[in-house]
């Protein structure tokens, strides 16, 4: 599982381009958002949080479709599927892969963005732990859904239908986070529920990706 | 003599294929009185004057959108372990038939949103969980387009429908959540069950009977169409076997 897990991130980072583009567009989406809104500071600091997470929650999105869609073409997922290791580990390890390799470096990136939205100061530490806390969730359920349109051609389109809804109770809690944060209010509750949607995910929905997985290979 | 009997596609089609019109007739009906004891016989409510009368419309409808997703999650678990085609296809055929609930729960909504509220739309927790579950059948029905093998995309489909049914449940509370956190109880909905007094309550239970028969009308119908295009596949390629040999 390790070994699998050092493969996918080796391949994200040499050969993949995902790794820095999923990055590239959480830039963009957030250089995009005061030519749409306005410069105005104090708007831009009151949205910033909202904005963040849902740039995130997009760049997560964007390279979804190469967590099972490339080993399905190069027919490695079937020697994985055949493998000791059985087809759930194979699910949970794409999702940290995907996770490692898009969920962390945005995570680690989202301050600096948030120093453009003007953010307010309090909120800058709830902003790194609630994505720290947050993207594994989105990982997963992005694995989830890759592994539902692997085998279709135009599965990307499709795919965000399918993930986005998934990713409402996600967002809803990541983004009140970092309002609270901004707020100086308590965070504790929506903190917590964001844990509970994040570890829930990470130990049911590798079940959930290994059966569409199964299906998608027979 | 049991359930599982059903689930022979002829036997299903011998069943329901005679209760069908009983089923819509009795809807018809059901919708006529409902609505017409409704709109003419009910005095108009204190505070909402006429609008309260698009309720007779709104709450069956939404009752059935949410209905619908749960009929589609059952069918799809029976699926998975029992295998039977016809509870697959009836999922498949409720989908639209709750997309259409959803739209126009959301739709009379605005109706009657508009006058009473003064907005067509508000994030309400419960507006934005049914906008929510109206993606969430977008995405389903997607799904099921989207996969031309019919065992793969019925499996599929039914995994979506499982998980889809824990993040719907989960968005529901997660919306609540939200609102309330924000907005601090500006508290726009009405607490439609406990407003309703006496004189609406049962033309109201008439029309949601309506369109329960409605619903179970047209997904049996729907499911037989299903079965027929299934059979009608099987020919062709039988067809085209039998020519190939030829």
């Amino acid at each position: 599982m390790i070994a699998l897990l050092v493969r996918d991130l080796r391949l994200a980072v040499r050969a993949g381009g995902g790794f820095g583009l999923g990055l590239a567009f959480f830039l963009i989406v957030v250089v995009l958002v005061p030519f749409g809104v306005g410069a105005e500071t104090s708007v831009l600091s009151r949205i910033a949080p909202g904005i963040l997470w849902v740039a995130a929650l997009l760049a997560a999105l964007l390279s979804l479709d190469r967590i099972f869609a490339l080993d399905f073409e190069d027919g490695s997922l079937p020697l994985l599927a055949t493998s000791p290791l059985p087809l759930e580990g194979v699910a949970l390890a794409k999702g940290v892969a995907h996770w490692v390799t898009t969920g962390l470096p945005l995570t680690l990136a989202a301050p600096l963005l948030g120093v453009l939205l003007n953010m307010e100061g309090p909120a800058y530490p709830w902003l790194l732990a609630s994505l720290a806390l947050g993207t594994p969730a989105l990982s997963m359920i992005g694995a989830f859904c890759a592994a539902l349109t692997v085998g279709l051609r135009r599965g990307g389109l499709l795919m965000s239908l399918l993930v986005l809804p998934l990713y409402v109770p996600t967002l809803i809690f990541g983004a009140e986070v970092v309002r609270r944060g901004a707020m100086g209010m308590a965070v504790g509750t929506p903190l917590l529920m964001l844990g509970g949607i994040t570890f829930g995910c990470v130990a049911l929905l590798p079940f959930a990706s290994a059966a569409a997985l199964r299906v998608n290979l027979r | 003599m049991s359930i599982w009997e059903y689930a022979n596609p002829k036997k299903f089609m011998d069943t329901t294929a005679p209760a069908v019109p009983w089923l819509f007739w009795g809807s018809l009906i059901a919708l006529a009185v409902g609505l017409i004891w409704g709109f003419f016989l009910t005095p108009n409510a204190e505070n909402f004057q006429s609008t309260v009368k698009i309720i007779y419309l709104h709450v069956p409808a939404a009752l059935m959108a949410i209905n619908a997703w749960f009929m589609m999650l059952v069918t799809s678990i029976i699926w998975l372990v029992r295998r039977h085609h016809v509870s697959a296809l009836a999922a498949k055929a409720a989908a639209p038939v709750g997309l259409v609930m959803t739209v126009i729960a959301l739709i009379t909504g605005a109706i009657w949103g508009q006058p009473m509220w003064g907005t067509w739309w508000a994030w309400d927790p419960r507006l934005t969980s049914f906008l929510i579950l109206f993606l969430f059948y977008l995405g389903y029905l997607a799904l099921w387009e989207a996969i031309s093998e019919p065992d793969t995309a019925a499996d599929l489909t039914s995994v979506l429908c499982i998980v889809g049914s824990v993040f719907a449940v989960l968005s529901r509370y997660a919306v609540n959540f939200w609102n309330q956190g924000l907005h601090q109880g500006a508290s726009l909905s009405l607490d439609k069950e406990e407003n309703v007094a006496d004189v609406y309550y049962i033309p109201l239970l008439v029309c949601i009977a309506a369109f329960v028969l409605l619903f179970v009308a047209l997904v049996l119908m729907r499911t037989g169409t299903e079965i027929r295009v299934r059979r009608m596949r099987a020919l062709e390629a039988r067809a085209e076997r039998g020519a190939a040999r030829a």
